[in-house]
């Protein structure tokens, strides 16, 4: 469940650095690349898990799912934050810096 | 267990492997004296391969702290020493260290691998380009 929702928000994310024109202002490959690198590796993680537990991998508990989906939420909301806390730093649009500098 | 540790080292060899290859990318650029020769390089060089490293650091970055947030979550990973549970005791750190030889190598290698995929689409793109202004030269 984590897997699919980090996917999810990938393949979201990607969808959005596509379409967008600010994507390098907005740092959108950043957040894009940091929810494959996540999916990549929760990939490999569910590929050992598999290949310890064969088809049970598919058939998980509904109170695991649901944590796992509520894990999967939480760092997705993570990323972001990650992100923004990348984006206020960098400054790309000196917003931070015009907002300081007035007051 | 502490797979993302793996991925995590990788990181940071390749930011500094960026920092060097950033910092020798400036000095073939500063080592041209004109303004016309700066152009022609950047031309040439449509996208830089440090650009290209930084890539692999988002992923490599990104991966490992969300995947740390995970562990954290797991309660696999503590703020006070030794930070893994599983560090504890000899028999869980057997377990913890076959982990990070599979699952972590394994995800380190996906990783890499992605990024190779990605750069040998992206110097195949920069090649058709070149050719593209070679061939509009011509004419």
């Amino acid at each position: 469940m984590t897997l699919l929702i980090a996917v999810f928000a990938a393949v979201i994310t990607t969808i959005i650095w596509y379409t967008n024109d600010k994507r390098s202002q907005l740092k959108l490959g950043t957040l894009t690349l940091m929810y494959w690198g996540a999916s990549l590796m929760w990939f490999v993680d569910a590929v050992v898990e598999y290949i310890e537990l064969g088809a049970e991998y598919f058939t998980p508990a509904p109170a695991d799912m649901l944590n796992d989906a509520f894990l999967g939420l939480s760092v997705v909301a993570f990323g972001l934050i990650i992100w923004i806390v990348i984006l206020m730093i960098k400054d790309p649009l000196g917003v931070v810096r015009k907002t300081i500098l007035n007051k | 267990m502490a797979c993302f540790i793996v991925p995590g080292t990788e990181a940071i060899v390749t930011t500094a492997i960026t920092k060097i290859v950033e910092k020798k990318e400036k000095k073939e650029v500063c080592s041209c004296e004109t303004e016309g020769a700066v152009e022609a390089v950047k031309e040439e060089k449509a996208l830089p391969f440090s650009r290209k490293l930084k890539w692999l650091n988002n992923m490599l970055w990104g991966g490992t702290a969300l995947l740390a947030f995970e562990h954290v979550w797991h309660g696999e990973v503590t703020p006070f020493f030794p930070f893994l549970t599983a560090a504890g005791n000899a028999q869980d750190a057997v377990q913890m260290l076959k982990e990070m030889a599979t699952a972590g190598v394994g995800m380190a290698l996906v990783v890499t691998a992605v990024w190779v995929g990605m750069v040998a689409i992206a110097s195949g793109i920069e090649k058709k380009a070149a050719k593209e202004i070679e061939v509009k030269k011509a004419e």
